[in-house]
């Protein structure tokens, strides 16, 4: 019996009553995808001409104090690329045109969405500037069946465990070297297997050096030409099984917002 | 001879830390003149325009021919010692806190006959003398009678140094060590003897030429510091708040835009976020600990140097709001020096006309070198002065605005003319 047959013969009240008693009983686990949120996360890096990205900023407002004697609250300011977030297609020039590219009008239901793990870790420790391949993709696909139409595609690194910001970084003199996905990689992801988005561990969802690479940029370039989504500055992607998790990725409702700092979540069950 | 300054014991950490007691501050209107000119290092005294005297102390008429019409003028300070004497009681608690004190009484070539604080190296009276103005701890002028020609190391003279910051065998924080200006900032000050140097650096991953070099010096020690961070300013002031005798805050960003060449207002809130906002953070964190050290010993905490800009005084619309966030640093520095000066902290305020960096790339020259700025720093701490204008461009327009600061808006506005 397949679970697409079972969630079929099922009624929608049995199927978010059980989903409710798994994550209860923890048969199904909540696994946090998100960095936290810090003034010492580094943000992305652009050339310092042009407009920059605002890094997470915190203030306290009162603290049980003369300028609030019961209360505690802060303020706080970032980008909309800050930290763990989400890209929407109109993030980039070739989605600008596209019907609900921001944040605001994208459907919800994009928002929870089944995700797929391509292991990449041995090949992104031993060269910090590696291309997600189409090879990996079908290497992947070989093992755990054939990415489905809708689902994340994440790009498991564990680029996350770099928890010094200059290991993170990884700058050198020819600027930043962190793993990412290929061109053909992307197409392949975009054309072939109708992604919903690209997620990944670095600070963004292209390389360090994807500047160099044609289109530049080219998960952002084509990702989001094709309506597709980025995630990024993902952790604990070492926690998720290959296939099957659900992840949870609703970015703040942000009038013609090209993106927000987020909270990840992932749902994963016990037998995946 | 003055005796070279040894290098000072380690302080004994369960001795309380003596606090500062300042000299006597209080001075007239007219009297503020002489601490004006000494704030930039001049001595200057009242001359009649009518009959040419020279006069001290200051009043608001000539002694000679009671002309009311007196000119503030540079002096030589030449003049004979007639005599000298050696406190060794004084009921003001500063004095009496260092005794024994010198004073002596010179007779200026110019006329006047003037009390001066004493420069170890000057001999038995009657000597030749050359007075100078400088502040106090009290941030007031007061004269100095120095030897005609002073030795190597007569700047170790415990009377000067308590009028002086400065940078030997203190410890010092640089509060950028990414740019060249703070790179020459650090050299000049492990050159000048300085004890310790810590040099900020914000967002480590950003790697920087130059900050390898200098971080090889023994002296040096890189310290995370993010001026728009304010958690990073509160950490660090508790790791060596209470250690620093010299804060530098050179930390600026500098964008080259007037309102309308550049959309939106990131960059000027960038430009206000480290160049004004920085230092109202930093002075928070490190001004108490700093204030708390003013007569903490023969290293005592001492001075907050503000790395400002020639542009504070006057809009330079080209760079319109880098200029407008200076203007507002050195607004907030006058409040810094009014909170420091009754704790004995000097507030040194540099206006350097454009320096030779990347953003300024496209000035002609002429443009201040890094190396000459760090000297001007170590300069003006060695000499005690407030107000620092380093460079020709700074200096002529300084002169400018003072002459009429509405023409010189004027000029700026067609370009700098």
């Amino acid at each position: 019996m397949t679970p697409t047959t079972n969630s079929e013969l099922m009624s929608t009240a049995a199927i978010l009553g059980g989903l409710v008693q798994a994550l209860a009983s923890n048969r199904i686990r909540v696994i946090d995808l998100t960095q936290t949120l810090t003034p010492e996360f580094p943000q992305i890096a652009l050339p310092p001409e042009m407009g920059q990205c605002w890094p997470f900023r915190i203030e306290e407002v009162s603290k049980y104090d003369e300028r609030g004697p019961s209360w505690y609250w802060n303020n706080f300011s970032c980008g909309e690329h800050t930290g763990t977030h989400f890209d929407a297609p109109i993030h980039w020039i070739s989605g600008r045109n596209l019907a609900n590219n921001s944040v605001d009008t994208i459907p919800v239901q994009h928002f929870v969405a089944p995700a797929c793990v391509i292991d990449c870790t041995s090949e992104a420790s031993a060269n910090p500037d590696y291309l997600l391949t189409i090879a990996d993709i079908e290497r992947h696909e070989a093992n755990h069946g054939r990415i489905p139409k809708g689902a994340w595609a994440l790009m498991r690194t564990d680029w996350s465990k770099r928890h010094d910001p200059e290991a993170y970084q990884n700058f050198d003199e020819t600027g930043q070297h962190t793993p990412g996905p290929g061109t053909e990689a992307v197409r392949f992801l975009v054309e072939q297997r109708e992604v919903l988005g690209f997620g990944s561990e670095a600070i963004g969802t292209d390389a360090g050096q994807g500047y160099h690479l044609r289109p530049p940029y080219p998960c952002h370039y084509s990702m989001h030409g094709a309506g597709g989504y980025g995630l990024q500055c993902l952790t604990n992607l070492d926690l998720l099984p290959p296939t099957g998790a659900v992840l949870i990725c609703p970015p703040l409702k942000i009038e013609k917002g090209s993106g927000s700092p987020l909270r990840v979540l992932a749902l994963v069950g016990q037998d995946t | 001879m003055t005796m070279p300054m040894m290098h000072p014991k380690r302080k004994n950490p369960v001795l309380r830390t003596q606090q500062m007691n300042l000299p006597p501050g209080a001075r007239g209107r007219v009297a503020l003149g002489i601490t004006t000119a000494a704030a930039e290092g001049r001595f200057e005294l009242q001359t009649c325009a009518d009959c040419g005297a020279v006069q001290y102390p200051p009043r608001e008429t000539c002694h000679k021919c009671l002309s009311p019409r007196l000119n503030w003028r540079e002096q030589g300070g030449e003049g004979l010692l007639l005599g000298s004497t050696t406190l060794h009681h004084s009921n003001d608690l500063f004095f009496r806190e260092r005794l024994p004190w010198q004073l002596g009484l010179v007779h200026l070539d110019a006329g006047p006959t003037v009390m001066v604080h004493l420069h170890g190296e000057v001999g038995a009276a009657p000597a030749r003398v050359r007075v100078g103005a400088r502040l106090d701890r009290a941030g007031q002028a007061v004269l100095i009678g120095f030897p005609n020609e002073g030795s190597a190391h007569m700047a170790d003279d415990k009377m000067l140094r308590e009028m002086t910051s400065d940078p030997k065998f203190r410890k010092v924080l640089v509060t950028d060590g990414k740019t060249e200006v703070g790179q020459a900032i650090v050299r000049a000050l492990v050159k000048a003897g300085a004890d310790i140097v810590w040099v900020g650096h914000a967002e480590p991953w950003k790697k920087m030429g130059g900050l390898d070099d200098i971080s090889a010096l023994p002296q040096v020690t890189l310290v995370p510091l993010d001026l728009t961070n304010g958690r990073s300013v509160t950490e660090l002031a508790g790791a060596i708040g209470g250690k620093v005798d010299i804060v530098i805050n050179n930390a600026e960003v500098h964008r080259n835009f007037g309102i309308a060449s550049r959309r939106g207002t990131d960059v000027a809130k960038a430009e206000m976020d480290i160049n004004y906002f920085g230092l109202l953070r930093l002075a928070q964190e490190f001004g108490p600990a700093l204030k708390g050290r003013s007569a903490d010993g023969a290293t005592n905490a001492t001075a907050w140097v503000n790395l400002l800009s020639i542009y504070a005084l006057s809009n330079f619309p080209p760079h319109g709001t880098f200029s407008a966030s200076k203007a507002a640093a050195h607004s907030l520095a006058q409040c810094l020096r009014a909170e420091m000066r009754p704790a004995g902290i000097r507030v040194i305020n540099l206006f350097p006309g454009p320096i030779d960096d990347e953003w300024n790339q496209q000035m002609p020259p002429p443009k201040l070198a890094p190396a000459t700025l760090a000297s001007a720093i170590v300069k003006a701490l060695r000499d005690g002065v407030e107000d620092i204008y380093p460079g020709d461009v700074a200096e002529e327009w300084l002169e400018r605005w003072r002459d009429n600061p509405k023409v010189l808006e004027r000029e700026l506005a067609h370009g700098g003319g």
